[in-house]
């Protein structure tokens, strides 16, 4: 069963009004059960506007969307994913472990299992030391791991996220791809991941979906086929690099027909 | 661990300058007053024709060392209760209505806003009335308030006189409330909003644990507000409605004696405006309590 089906989704802001933005125009695309794809393109392209739609955070212009096999709305009231957005968005009236256990609040999880849940995510993303701190009292890239880790408490079979590594440095960044993966390995779980890193995308993905903006469409998806396990020897893998170039070019064929920019070569 | 212990010194020192330069300000309002009081003109003055300069005799303005003198003096001739101990006592009197406003104004205020920020239509409908509201002076108010009150009998209660001052107080207090916590409530940032969404939680949910505590730094702000003006409220609502034994009576009481002992109403002035400090110390503490985990202003 496949996990995501879009059908000819567009999706337009201020539909009629002078200032009508197509962000999204016939999108096709099928998600297996358990496959990790990534969404790149330039700034702009309609990445974020897709995975709102997933998530039913926003209705599609036209078009159709199944999720888990029911209606989008549906698997939302249902809770079944998690997401973690572009910006962290913790409550900074909440402490760390309170943040992470907000969603097993709404979900009518008692107190003790829901503190034991928090901790067990905390030391998933290393800052166990800091559950009782306030997100104010943390760096950037330490709130975006809580956000990462608020997203999985729930351990979702669908995973959204929106450039979530984005704010963390390097070494972090490398650390948290491969808990990713080891975590969506043992658990099944699906992911729709945007990134503006071409590496991370192919480090990540079965697929890496290429978007073009004005309007957003999708221009190719790439198949990244390397063998086995991904670890970090995976990163000098001849696999790797040919998935890697294979991605540029065409990203390469976007930023031909449009002078766009904000793809991270790295 | 030694910056937290050198914020805290820091900290506290904020708070020894600050209560060091209250003292000041009152020693300044105190030393300007008798500056006037030697070089003003007796009978008063006129500016361009215009009579601004106040009169600066003992009878208009009896010296500061009169006024605290005063405290220590019986209120009566012949009686044996100093007068400290009448204002504390009707001061206490008005703090407790003060507090009763405060608490209906505040959960009324609160719960408006609510309402308006659950459905845009009330918003629309009621907000043009709590502004017209605030516009109606309260003396008017005051004796509607009494009689409205004495015709209310339910189930064998009936309503005490110095509810219609506590609902006067309510009156003025809830309209900070609302308004302020209106502006909290839809203050949220839309992408927290997503995230409850994506969460379905209901909008209650949403209620307690976002738009609520995102509202908490501008309701306590219009709480402030709220305490002052539920005192304004009840000091007002004693005057025009002769309710007897708190601070309000007290003034009009101790005005009528001015040419004979004119030091006795500012005693009763004073006490007045203990009691509005205090009721905003009052919420200051509450504000430092729920504020207490909130990122501090760098400035700070
Ligand atoms: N709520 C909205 N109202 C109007 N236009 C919107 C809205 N949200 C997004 N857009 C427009 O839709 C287009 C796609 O936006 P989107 O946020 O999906 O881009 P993106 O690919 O995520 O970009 P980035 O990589 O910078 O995050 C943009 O042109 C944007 O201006
Ligand atoms: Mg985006």
């Amino acid at each position: 069963m496949s996990a995501v089906e879009i059908t000819n989704i567009s999706k337009a802001f201020n539909l009629g009004s002078s200032n009508q933005v197509d962000a999204l125009t016939d999108i096709n695309l099928s998600i297996a059960s358990g496959e990790f794809v990534s969404l790149i393109g330039p700034s702009g392209c309609g990445k974020s506007t897709l995975l709102r739609l997933i998530a039913n955070l926003i209705e599609p212009t036209s078009g159709n969307l199944v999720v888990k096999g029911k209606s989008a709305k549906q698997a939302r009231l249902d809770q079944d994913y998690g997401m973690a957005f572009q910006q962290s968005g913790l409550f900074e009236w909440r402490t760390v472990a309170k943040n992470i256990e907000l969603p097993l609040e709404l979900k009518g999880w008692d107190k003790a299992k829901r503190h034991e849940r928090a901790l067990e995510m905390l030391e998933l993303v290393k800052l166990s030391d800091f559950a009782h701190h306030y997100p104010w009292q943390l760096s950037g890239g330490m709130q975006q791991r809580v956000a990462i880790a608020r997203a999985l408490a729930v351990h979702p079979s669908l995973l959204l996220m929106d450039e979530p590594f984005g704010a963390l440095d390097e070494m972090t960044r490398e650390h948290m791809q491969s808990e990713l993966l080891s975590i969506c390995r043992a658990s099944g779980t699906t992911v729709v991941f945007v990134t503006h890193s071409i590496p991370e995308a192919v480090y990540l993905s079965n697929r890496v979906v290429v978007m073009s903006p004005r309007p957003g469409r999708v221009t190719e998806i790439v198949d990244v086929s390397i063998e086995g396990e991904r670890n970090d020897a995976t990163r000098d893998n001849a696999a790797f690099f040919k998935g890697i170039t294979a991605v540029r070019e065409a990203l390469r064929g976007v930023e031909m027909s449009d002078h766009v920019r904000g793809i991270e070569d790295r | 661990m030694t910056t937290a212990t050198t914020m805290k010194k820091s900290e506290a020192a904020r708070r020894v300058r600050r209560a060091l330069l209250f003292v000041l300000s009152l020693l300044l309002v105190a030393g300007v007053w008798e500056i006037y009081k030697t070089v003003g003109p007796e009978a008063g003055g006129k500016i361009f024709g215009w009579k601004l300069l106040p009169r600066s005799n003992n009878h208009a303005m009896p010296h500061v060392w009169d006024m605290l003198t005063r405290y220590n003096r019986p209120e009566l001739r012949g009686s044996d209760r100093k007068i400290w101990s009448v204002v504390l006592a009707g001061a206490w009197f008005s703090f407790r209505l003060a507090l009763v406003g405060f608490a209906i104004g505040s959960t009324l205020g609160l719960g408006l806003s609510i309402l308006m920020a659950r459905f845009k239509i009330a918003e629309r409908g009621i907000l043009p009335y709590l502004v017209v509201s605030q516009t109606v002076p309260l003396i008017a108010l005051a004796p509607l308030v009494v009689s409205w009150g004495g015709k209310l009998h339910i189930a064998g209660w009936t309503w005490p006189r110095w509810m219609s001052a506590a609902v006067l107080g309510a009156f003025l207090a809830f309209f900070p409330v609302a308004v302020g916590a209106l502006k909290g409530l839809t203050s949220a940032p839309s992408a927290s909003l997503e995230l409850m969404d994506s969460y379905a939680a209901s909008w209650w949910q949403t209620l307690r644990k976002l738009r609520f505590p995102a509202a908490i730094p501008f309701i306590v702000p219009s709480l402030k507000l709220a305490a002052s003006a539920s005192v304004i409220g009840v000091v007002v609502a004693e005057i025009s409605t002769g309710l007897k034994g708190g601070i309000g009576r007290l003034i009009i009481e101790y005005a009528r004696e001015a040419t004979s002992d004119p030091a006795k109403v500012f005693t009763a002035v004073f006490g007045a405006a203990v009691l509005g400090l205090a009721m905003s110390g009052f919420v200051t503490l509450a504000d430092m309590y729920m504020m207490r985990n909130r990122p501090k202003e760098a400035s700070a």
